[in-house]
């Protein structure tokens, strides 16, 4: 503590580099924050599936529909509890920024199936009642500012001309941190009336609730065999298997991520380690004379560790600070394009060792310097 | 009693004995210093002269630790400081020596109290006690109203007076002052050697200075030269006195 004045005094000492110095770790904390949740974002897909369930494609790819007598034949194998089914509706509300995933669901296993996405029951019986019928999401509900009983009209690009309207009958939410609470779903029954012939009597795809996720492999590779050589041959996978398959659709996001990431990471590292690098050049000879009166080269090395590691810390604490408070606006304004942004404490406490590696990072080839350094040559320089 | 011929007390508080020192630059060895002898006793203050070049500094970070000779000892207050560790040797600068330099060497963001207070850091003194010796100090040096002063709201005089207040404050044993009224005017520097030979005279310090400046030199009691790394034992500062007041 005792030293606490002197390390204070020299960080002081050039007030405008000090500003640009935190300034610059600030920024680079926020992009580092921005990052890291857009990584958490299309990572969470993963990480939240259920580990006991298995989604069903067709072999051929996601477009490709399969018989809705697949239901059955699926719900039949062992180790199977319940199967939904669902198809891609893939309208436009309004306008088509206004991107929300929309999906036509079998309202019978729905509930059964997709466990965590919790409807009130008075809400879903008016669901079950109402053929044109929809839930949304309590996101995607907000978002729109819709309310139960509101008319919903949807535009379709997939299925004929026109818009569908839908009665909004209820708001489901996640009961899981993190959940997916974007989706609105439409009634399979008064999809399939409408649907143009060849989509009749189709599912996109089936969602099957095992009894025990040890039965994953098992059932999988059951019901692949049940379809094979069939006209509508089947590729099931773990629900999480399918996430990452469907993050990877948009390019190697974690790559990406990571390449950036490393792009700040030593950007700043530069950036702080030239700023340290000159701070310490300037007081050669202030440093030579603490030397010089009896303080030991290690703690020389202290003194600007610690000057880097306060900058580091008061430019992280400012740059997580401006993250926390800009993430859900610019969350918001990515609505559709992104899953949602959730800075959470992991990617907050992160960032913080980030900044506290790269200031200590900076400062310690400089602080190296100055330990070594000999008070003869240092004092004969002045 | 101050001796260059190796045959001083064997308890001087300072003892040099077959001091060589030589820097090799571009592949030549320049030898600095050569086989020198120096006996230093407490409450002594010697200054040593010569040109450019002669060694006087080298001489000078020889005995403040500051560097290490290529032969010879040095042994101060019964320490030989010659083969000491880097560590060590850096504690026993902070036990031992007051470095007062010619450009006074004060961290400009600190308070003239705050760069007095820097050695007592290094001890186990309380913030109390730390404040009470800096005071004393500044008082000795007649700067007891600028302690929350920064060294660019000092005259240069004022500076250097800050400095060796920093140079005494934890009593050490003996003073190095490399040229220390070399920035000065006349006037600052008279006031800055009073200050230093009432340390000698009153609180018997003991000083070894290094000065190009003969006037400044008188004020020490024994004046040395160096010439081509060799010490010779110049006069005293009164047989200096008396030899200009016959003349």
């Amino acid at each position: 503590m005792k030293f606490s004045r002197l390390v204070l005094a020299n960080l002081f000492r050039k007030k405008v580099r000090l500003i640009l110095t935190i300034g610059s770790f600030a920024i680079a904390l926020v992009l580092f924050t921005f990052l890291a949740v857009v990584k958490s974002a299309f990572s969470r897909g993963t990480e939240i599936a259920g580990a006991d369930r298995l989604v069903v494609v067709s072999r051929i790819g996601l477009m490709q529909l399969m018989p809705i007598s697949y239901r059955d034949k699926i719900l039949a194998i062992p180790g199977v509890k319940a199967v939904t089914h669902n198809h891609w509706f893939g309208g436009v509300y309004q306008d088509e920024k206004n991107f929300f995933p929309q999906f036509v669901i079998d309202p019978e296993y729905q509930r059964q199936v997709m466990t965590e996405l919790v409807v009130p029951e008075d809400q879903w019986n008016n669901f079950l009642k109402d053929r044109q019928g929809a839930i949304a999401g309590a996101r995607t509900a907000a978002r729109f500012h819709w309310k139960i009983g509101d008319r919903i009209p949807i535009k379709t690009t997939l299925y004929g001309a026109g818009s569908w309207e839908f009665n909004l009958d209820g708001i489901y939410h996640s009961e899981r941190p993190g959940g997916d609470e974007s989706q609105f779903w439409l009634q399979w029954k008064y999809f399939d009336e409408n649907a143009p012939g060849p989509i009749k009597s189709t599912a996109g795809w089936y969602v099957v609730k095992l009894d025990s996720p040890d039965d994953a492999v098992r059932v999988a590779k059951a019901i692949d065999e049940k379809f094979a050589n069939s006209s509508f041959e089947t590729k099931s996978e773990t629900e999480s298997a399918f996430a990452a398959y469907f993050v990877k659709q948009f390019g190697n996001i974690e790559l990406l991520i990571l390449t950036i990431g490393s792009v700040v990471f030593f950007t700043l590292l530069l950036v702080t380690g030239n700023t340290m690098a000159i701070s310490v050049r300037e007081r050669t000879s202030e440093l030579a004379v603490l030397k010089a009166i009896g303080f030991t080269g290690r703690a020389v090395l202290f003194f600007v560790l610690a000057e880097a590691v306060i900058i580091a810390l008061v430019g992280g604490l400012i740059g997580l600070t401006l993250a926390y408070l800009a993430i859900p606006v610019i969350g918001l304004a990515l609505t559709g394009l992104l899953p949602p942004l959730i800075l959470s404490k992991s990617v907050l406490t992160l960032g913080l060792g980030f900044a506290l590696l790269v200031g200590a990072a900076s400062g310690l080839l400089p602080g190296i310097g100055a330990m070594r350094m000999r008070v003869v040559n240092a004092l004969r320089r002045v | 009693m101050i001796r260059v011929d190796g045959t001083g007390k064997s308890n001087s508080l300072i003892q040099v004995r077959g001091l060589d020192k030589t820097y090799r630059r571009g592949g030549e060895e320049i030898q600095v210093l050569q086989r020198l002898n120096l006996d230093v006793d407490k409450g002594d203050f010697v200054a040593f002269m010569g040109p450019s070049g002669s060694g006087k500094t080298t001489l000078l970070n020889l005995l403040g630790g500051l560097d290490v000779p290529t032969h010879g000892s040095i042994t101060v207050a019964g320490d030989e400081i010659t083969h000491m560790s880097g560590n060590k040797l850096t504690q026993w600068r902070a036990r031992h020596v007051g470095f007062i330099f010619q450009m006074y060497n004060l961290i400009p963001v600190l308070t003239a109290f705050q760069n007095v207070e820097l050695p007592l850091l290094l001890t186990r003194l309380s913030k109390s006690d730390r404040r009470k010796h800096v005071e004393t100090a500044l008082g000795v040096v007649g700067l007891a109203d600028r302690l929350n002063h920064y060294p660019r709201q000092l005259s240069g005089g004022q500076e250097q007076r800050v400095a060796i207040a920093r140079a005494i404050v934890a009593d050490p044993t003996f003073l190095l002052c490399d040229e220390p009224t070399g920035d000065l005017d006349r006037k600052s520097a008279d006031e800055i050697m009073e200050l230093i030979h009432r340390l000698v005279t009153e609180h018997g310090k003991t000083v070894l200075m290094v000065t190009h400046d003969p006037v400044v030199a008188t004020r020490a009691d024994t004046t040395l030269h160096l010439e081509k790394g060799v010490l010779v034992e110049g006069k005293t500062s009164r047989e200096s006195v008396m030899a200009g007041g016959a003349a």
